[in-house]
Protein backbone atom coordinates (compact mmCIF):
# COMPACT_ATOMS: atom_id res chain seq x y z
CA UNK A 1 0.00 0.00 0.00
CA UNK A 2 2.70 2.37 1.35
CA UNK A 3 4.42 1.68 -2.11
CA UNK A 4 1.56 2.49 -4.17
CA UNK A 5 0.96 6.18 -2.33
CA UNK A 6 4.59 6.54 -3.21
CA UNK A 7 4.04 5.67 -7.38
CA UNK A 8 1.08 7.84 -7.51
CA UNK A 9 3.13 10.80 -6.33
CA UNK A 10 6.04 10.14 -8.91
CA UNK A 11 3.16 9.56 -11.47
CA UNK A 12 1.68 13.09 -10.50
CA UNK A 13 5.24 14.70 -10.03
CA UNK A 14 5.90 13.30 -13.83
CA UNK A 15 2.79 14.36 -15.28
CA UNK A 16 3.47 17.95 -14.70
CA UNK A 17 7.13 17.57 -15.66
CA UNK A 18 6.51 16.32 -19.37
CA UNK A 19 2.73 15.72 -20.19
CA UNK A 20 1.17 12.75 -20.50
CA UNK A 21 2.38 9.44 -19.24
CA UNK A 22 1.66 6.30 -18.60
CA UNK A 23 0.63 5.56 -15.07
CA UNK A 24 -1.89 2.83 -13.57
CA UNK A 25 -4.30 0.33 -15.44
CA UNK A 26 -6.67 2.66 -17.26
CA UNK A 27 -10.32 2.52 -16.92
CA UNK A 28 -11.76 1.05 -20.06
CA UNK A 29 -13.51 -1.90 -20.45
CA UNK A 30 -13.00 -4.79 -22.70
CA UNK A 31 -15.64 -6.43 -24.81
CA UNK A 32 -15.06 -8.74 -27.87
CA UNK A 33 -17.20 -8.52 -31.23
CA UNK A 34 -19.60 -6.18 -29.01
CA UNK A 35 -20.60 -9.43 -27.36
CA UNK A 36 -18.48 -11.23 -24.87
CA UNK A 37 -18.14 -9.50 -21.71
CA UNK A 38 -14.14 -9.88 -20.33
CA UNK A 39 -13.33 -9.04 -16.62
CA UNK A 40 -10.19 -7.71 -16.52
CA UNK A 41 -10.08 -6.34 -12.67
CA UNK A 42 -11.36 -8.24 -9.95
CA UNK A 43 -10.89 -8.27 -6.00
CA UNK A 44 -7.68 -10.20 -5.75
CA UNK A 45 -8.23 -13.60 -4.72
CA UNK A 46 -7.33 -14.16 -0.87
CA UNK A 47 -4.33 -16.10 -1.20
CA UNK A 48 -2.19 -12.63 -2.42
CA UNK A 49 -1.19 -10.35 0.83
CA UNK A 50 -0.14 -7.60 -1.74
CA UNK A 51 -2.10 -6.79 -3.84
CA UNK A 52 -5.94 -6.08 -3.00
CA UNK A 53 -6.95 -5.48 -6.94
CA UNK A 54 -6.00 -7.74 -10.12
CA UNK A 55 -5.58 -6.67 -13.76
CA UNK A 56 -5.64 -8.14 -16.91
CA UNK A 57 -2.22 -7.14 -18.57
CA UNK A 58 -5.25 -5.49 -21.66
CA UNK A 59 -5.40 -2.84 -19.09
CA UNK A 60 -1.81 -1.68 -19.34
CA UNK A 61 -1.51 -1.48 -22.77
CA UNK A 62 -2.32 1.41 -25.36
CA UNK A 63 -5.67 2.33 -26.77
CA UNK A 64 -4.57 1.06 -30.31
CA UNK A 65 -2.99 -2.52 -28.98
CA UNK A 66 -6.46 -2.45 -27.11
CA UNK A 67 -8.29 -2.17 -30.15
CA UNK A 68 -6.80 -4.97 -31.49
CA UNK A 69 -8.15 -7.47 -29.29
CA UNK A 70 -11.47 -6.40 -29.76
CA UNK A 71 -12.82 -7.72 -32.48
CA UNK A 72 -11.61 -11.32 -34.00
CA UNK A 73 -11.61 -9.96 -37.43
CA UNK A 74 -8.63 -7.88 -36.65
CA UNK A 75 -7.04 -10.49 -33.79
CA UNK A 76 -4.13 -12.12 -35.70
CA UNK A 77 -4.14 -14.51 -32.67
CA UNK A 78 -7.45 -15.80 -34.30
CA UNK A 79 -5.36 -17.23 -37.49
CA UNK A 80 -4.00 -19.53 -35.15
CA UNK A 81 -7.46 -20.73 -34.00
CA UNK A 82 -8.21 -21.22 -37.55
CA UNK A 83 -5.35 -23.15 -37.94
CA UNK A 84 -6.18 -25.40 -34.95
CA UNK A 85 -9.67 -25.84 -36.02
CA UNK A 86 -8.28 -27.20 -39.26
CA UNK A 87 -5.30 -29.50 -37.17
CA UNK A 88 -8.62 -30.37 -34.58
CA UNK A 89 -10.51 -32.22 -37.28
CA UNK A 90 -7.58 -33.95 -38.82
CA UNK A 91 -6.85 -37.77 -38.44
CA UNK A 92 -3.57 -38.77 -37.41
CA UNK A 93 -1.63 -41.35 -35.75
CA UNK A 94 -1.31 -44.63 -35.40
CA UNK A 95 -5.26 -45.01 -34.10
CA UNK A 96 -6.44 -42.86 -37.35
CA UNK A 97 -7.99 -40.25 -34.85
CA UNK A 98 -8.89 -36.97 -34.51
CA UNK A 99 -9.36 -34.62 -31.39
CA UNK A 100 -13.49 -34.44 -33.49
CA UNK A 101 -12.94 -38.44 -32.97
CA UNK A 102 -13.16 -37.79 -29.35
CA UNK A 103 -14.55 -34.54 -28.44
CA UNK A 104 -16.24 -33.40 -30.96
CA UNK A 105 -16.88 -29.89 -31.92
CA UNK A 106 -14.20 -27.68 -30.05
CA UNK A 107 -16.73 -25.79 -27.65
CA UNK A 108 -17.00 -28.71 -25.74
CA UNK A 109 -13.69 -27.93 -23.93
CA UNK A 110 -15.51 -24.88 -23.18
CA UNK A 111 -14.63 -23.80 -19.68
CA UNK A 112 -11.31 -25.97 -19.40
CA UNK A 113 -8.81 -23.31 -19.73
CA UNK A 114 -10.23 -21.70 -16.79
CA UNK A 115 -9.25 -24.18 -14.37
CA UNK A 116 -5.61 -25.48 -16.05
CA UNK A 117 -3.15 -26.28 -14.52
CA UNK A 118 -5.14 -29.00 -12.87
CA UNK A 119 -3.97 -32.03 -10.36
CA UNK A 120 -4.15 -34.90 -12.50
CA UNK A 121 -5.03 -38.09 -10.78
CA UNK A 122 -3.81 -40.82 -13.16
CA UNK A 123 -0.47 -38.88 -13.42
CA UNK A 124 -0.69 -37.89 -9.83
CA UNK A 125 0.92 -34.63 -10.58
CA UNK A 126 -0.23 -31.30 -11.71
CA UNK A 127 -0.36 -31.10 -15.87
CA UNK A 128 -1.13 -28.13 -17.89
CA UNK A 129 -3.34 -28.06 -20.97
CA UNK A 130 0.33 -28.32 -23.58
CA UNK A 131 0.65 -31.49 -21.72
CA UNK A 132 -3.12 -32.91 -21.71
CA UNK A 133 -3.15 -32.28 -25.82
CA UNK A 134 -0.03 -34.27 -25.84
CA UNK A 135 -1.11 -36.86 -23.71
CA UNK A 136 -4.69 -37.43 -26.00
CA UNK A 137 -1.75 -36.99 -29.07
CA UNK A 138 0.43 -39.80 -27.90
CA UNK A 139 -1.88 -42.19 -25.78
CA UNK A 140 -5.12 -41.96 -27.77
CA UNK A 141 -4.39 -40.66 -31.30
CA UNK A 142 -0.82 -42.52 -31.62
CA UNK A 143 0.56 -39.47 -32.75
CA UNK A 144 3.86 -37.66 -32.41
CA UNK A 145 4.08 -35.14 -29.42
CA UNK A 146 4.20 -31.85 -30.63
CA UNK A 147 7.00 -29.03 -29.60
CA UNK A 148 5.67 -27.68 -25.78
CA UNK A 149 6.22 -24.27 -27.09
CA UNK A 150 5.94 -24.72 -30.78
CA UNK A 151 3.47 -23.38 -33.49
CA UNK A 152 0.99 -26.08 -33.33
CA UNK A 153 0.92 -26.38 -30.15
CA UNK A 154 0.14 -22.82 -29.26
CA UNK A 155 -2.57 -22.86 -32.30
CA UNK A 156 -4.05 -25.55 -30.49
CA UNK A 157 -3.75 -23.89 -26.96
CA UNK A 158 -5.30 -20.65 -28.46
CA UNK A 159 -8.25 -22.55 -29.75
CA UNK A 160 -9.13 -24.36 -26.38
CA UNK A 161 -8.75 -20.99 -24.54
CA UNK A 162 -11.02 -19.25 -27.13
CA UNK A 163 -14.08 -21.18 -26.39
CA UNK A 164 -14.01 -20.38 -22.77
CA UNK A 165 -13.38 -16.79 -23.17
CA UNK A 166 -15.50 -14.79 -20.69
CA UNK A 167 -15.49 -17.54 -17.80
CA UNK A 168 -13.25 -16.78 -14.84
CA UNK A 169 -10.04 -18.55 -14.27
CA UNK A 170 -10.30 -20.37 -11.39
CA UNK A 171 -7.47 -23.07 -10.70
CA UNK A 172 -7.61 -25.01 -7.96
CA UNK A 173 -4.67 -24.44 -5.35
CA UNK A 174 -5.21 -26.75 -2.17
CA UNK A 175 -5.25 -30.86 -2.00
CA UNK A 176 -3.37 -32.77 -4.11
CA UNK A 177 -1.87 -28.98 -5.73
CA UNK A 178 -1.27 -27.36 -3.46
CA UNK A 179 2.50 -28.53 -2.99
CA UNK A 180 3.47 -27.73 -6.40
CA UNK A 181 1.28 -24.22 -5.78
CA UNK A 182 3.82 -23.59 -2.67
CA UNK A 183 6.83 -24.59 -5.04
CA UNK A 184 5.74 -22.14 -8.16
CA UNK A 185 4.76 -19.28 -5.01
CA UNK A 186 8.47 -19.78 -3.80
CA UNK A 187 9.76 -19.02 -7.58
CA UNK A 188 7.45 -16.11 -7.85
CA UNK A 189 9.27 -14.53 -4.92
CA UNK A 190 13.14 -15.93 -5.63
CA UNK A 191 15.30 -13.07 -6.80
CA UNK A 192 17.06 -14.70 -9.77
CA UNK A 193 20.49 -13.94 -11.86
CA UNK A 194 22.60 -11.32 -12.33
CA UNK A 195 20.20 -8.61 -12.17
CA UNK A 196 18.84 -10.25 -9.02
CA UNK A 197 15.06 -9.68 -9.74
CA UNK A 198 12.59 -11.78 -8.86
CA UNK A 199 8.26 -11.71 -10.56
CA UNK A 200 7.43 -9.97 -7.79
CA UNK A 201 9.74 -6.89 -7.94
CA UNK A 202 8.11 -6.13 -11.47
CA UNK A 203 4.86 -7.61 -11.52
CA UNK A 204 3.96 -7.06 -7.60
CA UNK A 205 6.11 -4.12 -6.38
CA UNK A 206 6.72 -1.87 -9.96
CA UNK A 207 3.27 -2.35 -12.15
CA UNK A 208 1.82 0.42 -13.56
CA UNK A 209 5.07 2.25 -13.78
CA UNK A 210 7.67 1.84 -16.74
CA UNK A 211 10.68 0.31 -17.13
CA UNK A 212 12.06 1.89 -20.11
CA UNK A 213 9.93 1.56 -22.86
CA UNK A 214 7.71 -0.71 -21.19
CA UNK A 215 4.65 -0.25 -19.00
CA UNK A 216 4.57 -3.15 -16.48
CA UNK A 217 1.30 -5.33 -15.75
CA UNK A 218 0.80 -7.84 -13.07
CA UNK A 219 2.17 -10.36 -15.60
CA UNK A 220 -1.12 -11.94 -15.45
CA UNK A 221 -1.67 -14.97 -17.86
CA UNK A 222 -5.60 -15.23 -18.48
CA UNK A 223 -5.04 -13.84 -21.40
CA UNK A 224 -2.31 -16.12 -23.07
CA UNK A 225 -1.58 -17.35 -25.82
CA UNK A 226 -0.49 -13.61 -26.61
CA UNK A 227 -0.33 -12.48 -29.80
CA UNK A 228 2.40 -10.13 -29.10
CA UNK A 229 2.84 -7.26 -31.80
CA UNK A 230 7.13 -7.10 -31.08
CA UNK A 231 6.93 -10.96 -32.65
CA UNK A 232 3.92 -11.21 -34.71
CA UNK A 233 3.37 -14.65 -33.52
CA UNK A 234 1.22 -16.29 -30.63
CA UNK A 235 3.56 -16.73 -27.61
CA UNK A 236 2.97 -19.47 -25.47
CA UNK A 237 2.57 -18.91 -20.93
CA UNK A 238 6.06 -20.71 -20.72
CA UNK A 239 7.58 -19.16 -24.10
CA UNK A 240 6.67 -15.45 -22.16
CA UNK A 241 8.48 -16.98 -18.43
CA UNK A 242 11.61 -17.75 -20.17
CA UNK A 243 11.82 -14.75 -21.58
CA UNK A 244 11.42 -12.67 -18.32
CA UNK A 245 13.97 -14.84 -16.33
CA UNK A 246 16.58 -14.24 -18.91
CA UNK A 247 16.10 -10.70 -18.77
CA UNK A 248 17.04 -11.33 -15.27
CA UNK A 249 20.40 -12.43 -16.69
CA UNK A 250 19.58 -16.16 -15.37
CA UNK A 251 19.52 -19.71 -16.60
CA UNK A 252 16.28 -20.11 -17.21
CA UNK A 253 14.03 -23.11 -16.64
CA UNK A 254 12.72 -25.44 -19.60
CA UNK A 255 9.75 -25.40 -21.18
CA UNK A 256 7.15 -27.48 -19.98
CA UNK A 257 9.88 -28.35 -16.52
CA UNK A 258 8.50 -29.10 -13.49
CA UNK A 259 9.26 -25.38 -12.37
CA UNK A 260 7.35 -23.88 -15.10
CA UNK A 261 4.85 -25.94 -14.35
CA UNK A 262 4.56 -24.96 -10.40
CA UNK A 263 5.02 -21.19 -11.70
CA UNK A 264 2.08 -21.40 -14.15
CA UNK A 265 0.00 -22.69 -11.34
CA UNK A 266 0.86 -19.88 -9.10
CA UNK A 267 0.67 -17.00 -11.65
CA UNK A 268 -2.47 -18.78 -12.74
CA UNK A 269 -3.97 -18.83 -9.22
CA UNK A 270 -3.34 -14.83 -8.78
CA UNK A 271 -5.66 -14.53 -12.09
CA UNK A 272 -8.68 -16.22 -10.41
CA UNK A 273 -11.21 -14.44 -10.94
CA UNK A 274 -10.22 -12.33 -14.49
CA UNK A 275 -11.84 -13.73 -17.83
CA UNK A 276 -10.04 -15.86 -20.05
CA UNK A 277 -9.15 -13.49 -22.67
CA UNK A 278 -6.69 -15.97 -25.39
CA UNK A 279 -5.95 -15.35 -27.49
CA UNK A 280 -5.02 -11.63 -26.58
CA UNK A 281 -3.39 -9.07 -28.19
CA UNK A 282 -0.07 -7.15 -26.82
CA UNK A 283 3.15 -5.49 -27.53
CA UNK B 1 66.46 16.22 -24.02
CA UNK B 2 63.50 16.61 -25.06
CA UNK B 3 62.71 13.49 -26.37
CA UNK B 4 64.23 11.61 -23.24
CA UNK B 5 62.06 13.93 -21.38
CA UNK B 6 58.78 12.76 -23.26
CA UNK B 7 59.55 9.27 -22.85
CA UNK B 8 60.01 9.27 -19.17
CA UNK B 9 56.66 10.62 -19.02
CA UNK B 10 55.38 8.09 -20.67
CA UNK B 11 56.83 5.44 -19.10
CA UNK B 12 55.74 6.95 -15.50
CA UNK B 13 52.23 7.23 -16.78
CA UNK B 14 52.08 3.24 -17.85
CA UNK B 15 53.91 2.55 -14.32
CA UNK B 16 50.75 4.76 -12.72
CA UNK B 17 48.16 2.90 -14.79
CA UNK B 18 50.14 -0.34 -13.97
CA UNK B 19 50.31 -0.12 -10.03
CA UNK B 20 46.76 1.49 -9.98
CA UNK B 21 44.98 -1.25 -9.14
CA UNK B 22 41.52 -2.08 -9.15
CA UNK B 23 39.71 -2.75 -6.31
CA UNK B 24 38.13 -6.28 -6.51
CA UNK B 25 34.13 -6.69 -6.29
CA UNK B 26 34.57 -9.22 -3.49
CA UNK B 27 37.29 -6.50 -1.20
CA UNK B 28 35.17 -2.98 -1.50
CA UNK B 29 35.15 -2.10 1.75
CA UNK B 30 31.43 -0.61 2.36
CA UNK B 31 31.26 2.14 5.67
CA UNK B 32 26.91 2.65 5.95
CA UNK B 33 26.50 2.00 2.36
CA UNK B 34 29.45 4.46 1.24
CA UNK B 35 32.61 3.46 0.04
CA UNK B 36 35.64 5.86 0.18
CA UNK B 37 38.37 4.93 -2.56
CA UNK B 38 37.80 5.31 -5.98
CA UNK B 39 37.43 1.67 -7.41
CA UNK B 40 39.80 1.91 -10.17
CA UNK B 41 42.45 3.92 -8.30
CA UNK B 42 41.77 6.88 -11.18
CA UNK B 43 39.10 9.67 -11.49
CA UNK B 44 35.98 8.90 -13.04
CA UNK B 45 35.17 10.56 -16.56
CA UNK B 46 31.39 12.10 -16.38
CA UNK B 47 31.37 12.36 -20.44
CA UNK B 48 31.78 8.18 -20.04
CA UNK B 49 29.62 7.80 -17.01
CA UNK B 50 26.86 9.60 -19.02
CA UNK B 51 26.94 6.95 -21.76
CA UNK B 52 26.72 4.18 -19.28
CA UNK B 53 23.52 5.40 -17.56
CA UNK B 54 22.16 4.91 -20.98
CA UNK B 55 23.55 1.81 -22.54
CA UNK B 56 24.71 -1.55 -21.76
CA UNK B 57 24.60 -3.58 -18.64
CA UNK B 58 24.45 0.28 -16.82
CA UNK B 59 21.23 1.43 -18.41
CA UNK B 60 19.82 3.20 -15.18
CA UNK B 61 17.42 5.08 -17.08
CA UNK B 62 15.28 1.73 -17.29
CA UNK B 63 14.63 2.60 -13.83
CA UNK B 64 15.70 6.65 -13.29
CA UNK B 65 14.66 9.67 -14.65
CA UNK B 66 17.65 12.33 -15.26
CA UNK B 67 16.34 15.66 -16.89
CA UNK B 68 19.91 16.10 -17.76
CA UNK B 69 19.65 13.03 -20.15
CA UNK B 70 16.07 14.88 -21.48
CA UNK B 71 17.54 13.61 -25.35
CA UNK B 72 16.79 9.88 -24.72
CA UNK B 73 13.49 8.50 -25.02
CA UNK B 74 11.98 6.25 -22.22
CA UNK B 75 13.04 6.98 -19.24
CA UNK B 76 12.14 4.53 -16.40
CA UNK B 77 9.97 4.99 -13.13
CA UNK B 78 10.82 2.57 -11.00
CA UNK B 79 13.57 4.19 -8.86
CA UNK B 80 13.61 8.03 -7.99
CA UNK B 81 14.76 10.29 -10.53
CA UNK B 82 18.51 11.33 -10.26
CA UNK B 83 17.28 15.27 -10.71
CA UNK B 84 19.81 16.90 -7.66
CA UNK B 85 21.33 13.62 -6.78
CA UNK B 86 24.35 14.60 -5.45
CA UNK B 87 22.66 17.28 -3.58
CA UNK B 88 21.48 14.47 -1.55
CA UNK B 89 24.40 12.00 -0.99
CA UNK B 90 28.29 12.56 -0.99
CA UNK B 91 30.82 11.00 -3.99
CA UNK B 92 31.14 8.12 -1.20
CA UNK B 93 27.45 7.58 -0.50
CA UNK B 94 26.90 7.65 -4.66
CA UNK B 95 30.08 5.15 -5.46
CA UNK B 96 28.78 2.59 -2.36
CA UNK B 97 25.05 2.83 -3.78
CA UNK B 98 26.13 2.16 -7.40
CA UNK B 99 28.62 -0.80 -6.23
CA UNK B 100 26.08 -2.56 -4.88
CA UNK B 101 22.92 -0.41 -3.90
CA UNK B 102 21.23 -3.05 -1.56
CA UNK B 103 23.57 -2.11 1.39
CA UNK B 104 22.08 1.04 1.49
CA UNK B 105 18.95 0.20 0.71
CA UNK B 106 18.17 -3.65 1.56
CA UNK B 107 15.92 -5.61 -0.44
CA UNK B 108 16.34 -2.95 -2.86
CA UNK B 109 15.27 -3.69 -6.18
CA UNK B 110 18.20 -1.46 -8.13
CA UNK B 111 20.73 -4.56 -9.24
CA UNK B 112 24.28 -4.87 -7.52
CA UNK B 113 26.48 -3.50 -10.25
CA UNK B 114 29.88 -4.00 -8.37
CA UNK B 115 29.42 -7.82 -6.86
CA UNK B 116 30.24 -10.95 -8.85
CA UNK B 117 29.27 -13.66 -5.81
CA UNK B 118 25.46 -14.92 -4.34
CA UNK B 119 24.09 -15.03 -7.37
CA UNK B 120 20.85 -17.62 -7.97
CA UNK B 121 20.59 -19.73 -11.43
CA UNK B 122 23.61 -17.08 -12.90
CA UNK B 123 23.16 -16.50 -16.25
CA UNK B 124 25.90 -15.72 -19.36
CA UNK B 125 24.38 -12.89 -19.88
CA UNK B 126 21.05 -12.44 -21.68
CA UNK B 127 21.42 -16.05 -23.50
CA UNK B 128 19.10 -17.68 -20.63
CA UNK B 129 21.73 -20.04 -21.22
CA UNK B 130 23.70 -21.33 -17.73
CA UNK B 131 26.91 -18.91 -16.69
CA UNK B 132 29.13 -21.76 -16.55
CA UNK B 133 32.82 -22.03 -14.60
CA UNK B 134 34.51 -18.50 -16.09
CA UNK B 135 35.47 -16.08 -14.28
CA UNK B 136 31.80 -13.83 -13.27
CA UNK B 137 32.50 -10.24 -14.30
CA UNK B 138 30.71 -7.36 -12.27
CA UNK B 139 27.64 -5.80 -14.08
CA UNK B 140 30.24 -2.47 -14.50
CA UNK B 141 33.96 -2.19 -14.23
CA UNK B 142 35.81 -0.81 -11.92
CA UNK B 143 36.63 2.28 -14.12
CA UNK B 144 32.91 2.62 -15.26
CA UNK B 145 31.38 2.84 -11.88
CA UNK B 146 33.55 5.54 -11.20
CA UNK B 147 32.53 7.05 -14.49
CA UNK B 148 28.87 6.79 -13.84
CA UNK B 149 29.47 8.55 -9.96
CA UNK B 150 31.66 11.20 -11.90
CA UNK B 151 28.64 12.03 -13.91
CA UNK B 152 25.81 11.45 -10.75
CA UNK B 153 28.22 14.25 -9.18
CA UNK B 154 27.30 16.79 -11.91
CA UNK B 155 23.54 15.93 -11.03
CA UNK B 156 23.26 19.27 -8.53
CA UNK B 157 19.80 21.18 -8.47
CA UNK B 158 20.05 24.66 -9.88
C1 LIG C 1 12.99 -7.03 -15.15
C2 LIG C 1 11.55 -6.99 -15.07
C3 LIG C 1 10.76 -8.27 -15.16
C4 LIG C 1 10.86 -9.42 -14.42
C5 LIG C 1 11.85 -9.72 -13.32
C6 LIG C 1 9.81 -10.29 -14.86
N1 LIG C 1 9.09 -9.72 -15.87
FE1 LIG C 1 7.40 -10.44 -16.75
N2 LIG C 1 7.32 -8.82 -17.98
C7 LIG C 1 8.19 -7.75 -17.94
C8 LIG C 1 7.82 -6.78 -18.95
C9 LIG C 1 8.53 -5.46 -19.24
C10 LIG C 1 6.68 -7.32 -19.61
C11 LIG C 1 5.87 -6.68 -20.75
C12 LIG C 1 4.89 -5.68 -20.19
C13 LIG C 1 3.92 -6.32 -19.24
O1 LIG C 1 2.94 -6.94 -19.65
O2 LIG C 1 4.15 -6.24 -18.01
C14 LIG C 1 6.38 -8.59 -18.95
C15 LIG C 1 5.32 -9.41 -19.30
C16 LIG C 1 4.97 -10.57 -18.62
C17 LIG C 1 3.80 -11.37 -18.93
C18 LIG C 1 2.77 -11.09 -20.03
C19 LIG C 1 1.56 -10.41 -19.47
C20 LIG C 1 0.49 -10.20 -20.52
O3 LIG C 1 -0.57 -9.65 -20.18
O4 LIG C 1 0.69 -10.57 -21.67
C21 LIG C 1 3.81 -12.41 -18.05
C22 LIG C 1 2.80 -13.54 -17.95
C23 LIG C 1 4.97 -12.26 -17.20
N3 LIG C 1 5.65 -11.14 -17.57
C24 LIG C 1 5.32 -13.12 -16.16
C25 LIG C 1 6.52 -13.04 -15.43
C26 LIG C 1 6.97 -14.04 -14.48
C27 LIG C 1 6.19 -15.28 -14.10
C28 LIG C 1 8.18 -13.64 -14.03
C29 LIG C 1 9.15 -14.35 -13.15
C30 LIG C 1 9.57 -15.65 -13.55
C31 LIG C 1 8.46 -12.36 -14.63
N4 LIG C 1 7.45 -12.04 -15.49
C32 LIG C 1 9.58 -11.57 -14.36
C33 LIG C 1 9.24 -7.57 -17.06
C34 LIG C 1 9.64 -8.49 -16.09
C1 LIG D 1 15.85 -2.22 -11.86
C2 LIG D 1 15.81 -0.88 -11.38
C3 LIG D 1 17.04 -0.01 -11.20
C4 LIG D 1 18.15 0.14 -12.01
C5 LIG D 1 18.46 -0.58 -13.31
C6 LIG D 1 18.96 1.16 -11.39
N1 LIG D 1 18.37 1.59 -10.25
FE1 LIG D 1 19.07 3.10 -9.01
N2 LIG D 1 17.50 2.78 -7.73
C7 LIG D 1 16.45 1.92 -7.95
C8 LIG D 1 15.51 2.03 -6.84
C9 LIG D 1 14.21 1.23 -6.70
C10 LIG D 1 16.06 2.99 -5.95
C11 LIG D 1 15.46 3.48 -4.62
C12 LIG D 1 16.20 2.89 -3.47
C13 LIG D 1 15.39 1.83 -2.78
O1 LIG D 1 15.38 0.71 -3.26
O2 LIG D 1 14.73 2.13 -1.78
C14 LIG D 1 17.29 3.45 -6.54
C15 LIG D 1 18.11 4.45 -5.99
C16 LIG D 1 19.20 5.01 -6.61
C17 LIG D 1 19.95 6.15 -6.11
C18 LIG D 1 19.59 6.97 -4.86
C19 LIG D 1 18.60 8.00 -5.37
C20 LIG D 1 18.04 8.97 -4.37
O3 LIG D 1 17.52 9.99 -4.81
O4 LIG D 1 18.09 8.71 -3.17
C21 LIG D 1 20.96 6.40 -7.00
C22 LIG D 1 22.01 7.47 -6.94
C23 LIG D 1 20.82 5.42 -8.08
N3 LIG D 1 19.75 4.60 -7.81
C24 LIG D 1 21.66 5.36 -9.18
C25 LIG D 1 21.58 4.39 -10.19
C26 LIG D 1 22.55 4.25 -11.25
C27 LIG D 1 23.71 5.16 -11.48
C28 LIG D 1 22.17 3.15 -11.99
C29 LIG D 1 22.86 2.49 -13.16
C30 LIG D 1 24.27 2.26 -13.11
C31 LIG D 1 20.92 2.66 -11.41
N4 LIG D 1 20.62 3.43 -10.31
C32 LIG D 1 20.20 1.59 -11.91
C33 LIG D 1 16.28 1.08 -9.05
C34 LIG D 1 17.19 0.91 -10.09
Amino acid sequence: MQLKAKTIGLVTTLSIACGPVWADPDTDQLTINGDITIITEAAAPSHMEYIDTIYSGWRFRSDETQAVQMDDFDNPGMLGVENALAAWDTEEGSEGKSCASCHGAAESLAGIRAVYPKWNEAKGMVTTLEMEVNNCRETRMGAEKWKYTGGDMTDMVALISSVSRGMPVNVAIDGPAQSTWEAGKELYYTRTGQLELSCANCHEDSYGLMIRADHLSQGQINGFPTYRLKNTKLNSVHARFKGCVRDTRAETFAPGSPEFIALELYVASRGNGLSVEGPSVRN
Amino acid sequence: MKHGLGLGVAAIFAATTAFAEAVEPTDVVFVDGAVEMSLSGQPGDPAAGAEVMNKGAGNCIACHEVSDLDHLPFQGEIGPALDGVADRWSVAELRGIVANAKIMFPESRMPSFYKTVGFIRLGDAYTGKAHGDGEVQPLLTAQQIEDVVAYLVTLKED
